[in-house]
């Protein structure tokens, strides 16, 4: 059985409708909402704030802290069972892995930055959907950022490399699929959350990130227009 | 040879490339990376000279030597008082710092400030870890007494201020409130119910529309169009 044409009719380098919106939470230090497909991020920044309890802190620097969580009846399968779990705490610990690289909190040291990463619905690509409005969100608190991060999923269904799975072809079963979420800073192609999922050879790996890195700065260009757009809005009303 | 991509007043994102080549150089919220300078934060673009800087429009408050703050008292120690600043750090305000009224040996200190609050202070001093000292000896420097009080963004303080007190002596005057702004973005405000909802209004209004062309006369004509009927 060979994958020639994509579940939803996409082409094989054709990531989801995308939409981002930046300072939808007001009582937030910053916030932003990012949407892919069907999967929708709502993140929103508090701080840098006073940390408790104190062993926690760090003398030089200010740390970060994010939280994934995946709302009840977000997903497609069963109903998500509130709270933590142990998937939702690793993809808490990569998230904050893939958004340290650009950011310094060495201005504040002692304090902590909290990041609250929510899903409304998900379909496939929860994670990076996240780090993407995470990002928009940090930039919005107004927190030193060397560069905003923007990620996508990757991978392989059957014989074909493809952007941005969807659930359809995460779970494709007349062949072997590979999903592989990255997070890069488009500018300079730096990678800050690499994972995979699956099965893929080395070539079809390198050809997937050179994918991932197209899209990647597509994404950035959608973060970008969003935090101007919270800025222009006020140009209208005048 | 070099190339500024931006102008003054732009709104420019982390990463995004400001100017190309080594003509310019890289200020506040920029670094340099080869032949770039790139933006490492949100924030308003300002041209001064060669130099590239970036305006914030959002974040919390830094504190900084010689600035006024609004506090409120958290807390009551054997010989001085912790206060909360809305910034990331509390501030401890000394016995010695506090009055020049005699204080007896184991006075209790609640007399003088309370749990709860509100001090005008001025920042003495900051380590490196940002725990600060202020005093309240000085011009201007007291305790607050009825009025409300909102919290803004620090980085629209100078905005709400204006140049040289422009901007919040007309809110004073329109709105017939006594004023009280604090660097640290709290702002007291005292007078008729009427009136503090106005000035409360207004200086929301400041605050989202700051880093736009003609707030002075936009504020003016938004308070002269609201302005409560009878003064007293």
């Amino acid at each position: 059985m060979v994958y020639k044409e994509r579940i939803d009719g996409r082409k094989f380098d054709e990531a989801r409708k995308m939409e981002a919106e930046v300072g939808i939470i007001p009582r937030a230090d910053g916030s932003a909402r990012f949407k892919i497909g069907n999967t929708e991020a709502y993140a929103a920044v508090y701080g840098p704030k006073n940390l408790h309890p104190r062993f926690l802190q760090n003398p030089s620097t200010g740390i970060l802290r994010c939280s994934y969580n995946m709302m009840p009846f977000s997903s497609y399968g069963e109903r998500v069972r509130p709270g933590g779990s142990r998937r939702s705490k690793e993809i808490s610990l990569v998230t904050q892995k893939a958004l340290l690289p650009v950011l310094d909190l060495s201005d504040y040291p002692n304090s902590v930055v909290d990041v609250f990463i929510e899903f409304p619905q998900t379909e496939a690509g929860s994670r990076c959907a996240g780090i993407c409005a995470a990002s928009m969100a940090l930039a919005d608190a107004g927190l030193l950022m060397k560069d905003l991060v923007s990620a996508v999923s990757v991978g392989r269904v059957d014989d074909k490399i493809v952007v941005d799975l969807d659930y359809n072809e995460e779970s494709y079963e007349d062949g072997p699929v590979a999903d592989t979420p990255i997070a890069m800073i488009p500018r300079t192609g730096e990678i800050t959350l690499l994972q995979m999922d699956g099965l893929v050879s080395k070539d079809d790996l390198k050809k997937s990130l050179e994918m991932a890195k197209k899209v990647c700065k597509d994404i950035y260009k959608i973060q970008e227009q969003a935090l101007k757009a919270k800025y222009q809005k006020g140009v209208k009303n005048v | 040879m070099g190339k500024v991509n931006v102008t003054s007043k732009d709104v420019v994102v982390p990463g995004e490339v400001l100017a190309t080549g080594m003509d310019n150089l890289p200020g506040i919220g920029t670094y340099r990376d080869g032949e770039n300078i790139i933006a490492s934060k949100l924030g308003l673009v300002n041209l001064d000279g060669r130099t590239i800087k970036l305006i914030s429009l959002s974040g919390r408050y830094i504190p900084k030597k010689f600035d006024t703050i609004l506090c409120k008292v958290t807390d009551v120690n054997i010989s001085s008082w912790t206060l909360d600043t809305s910034s990331p750090y509390h501030a401890m305000l000394s016995l010695k710092e506090a009055t020049s009224e005699f204080i007896a040996r184991g006075a209790d200190l609640k007399q003088y400030y309370d749990i709860g609050d509100n001090l005008v202070c001025k920042i003495v001093n900051v380590t490196s870890q940002k725990l600060m000292d202020v005093t309240m000896k000085g011009p201007g420097l007291r305790k607050l007494s009825g009025g409300r009080i909102i919290e803004v963004s620090s980085n629209k303080v100078p905005r709400i201020i204006g140049k040289e007190g422009s901007m919040v002596s007309m809110i004073k005057e329109i709105t017939n409130c006594n004023i009280s702004i604090g660097q640290n973005g709290v702002v007291w405000i005292d007078g008729t119910p009427e009136g503090e909802l106005l000035a409360i209004k207004a200086i929301r209004k400041i605050e989202a529309e700051s880093h736009l062309v003609g707030l002075t006369d936009n504020i003016k004509s938004f308070l002269d169009k609201n302005k409560p009927r009878s003064k007293q």
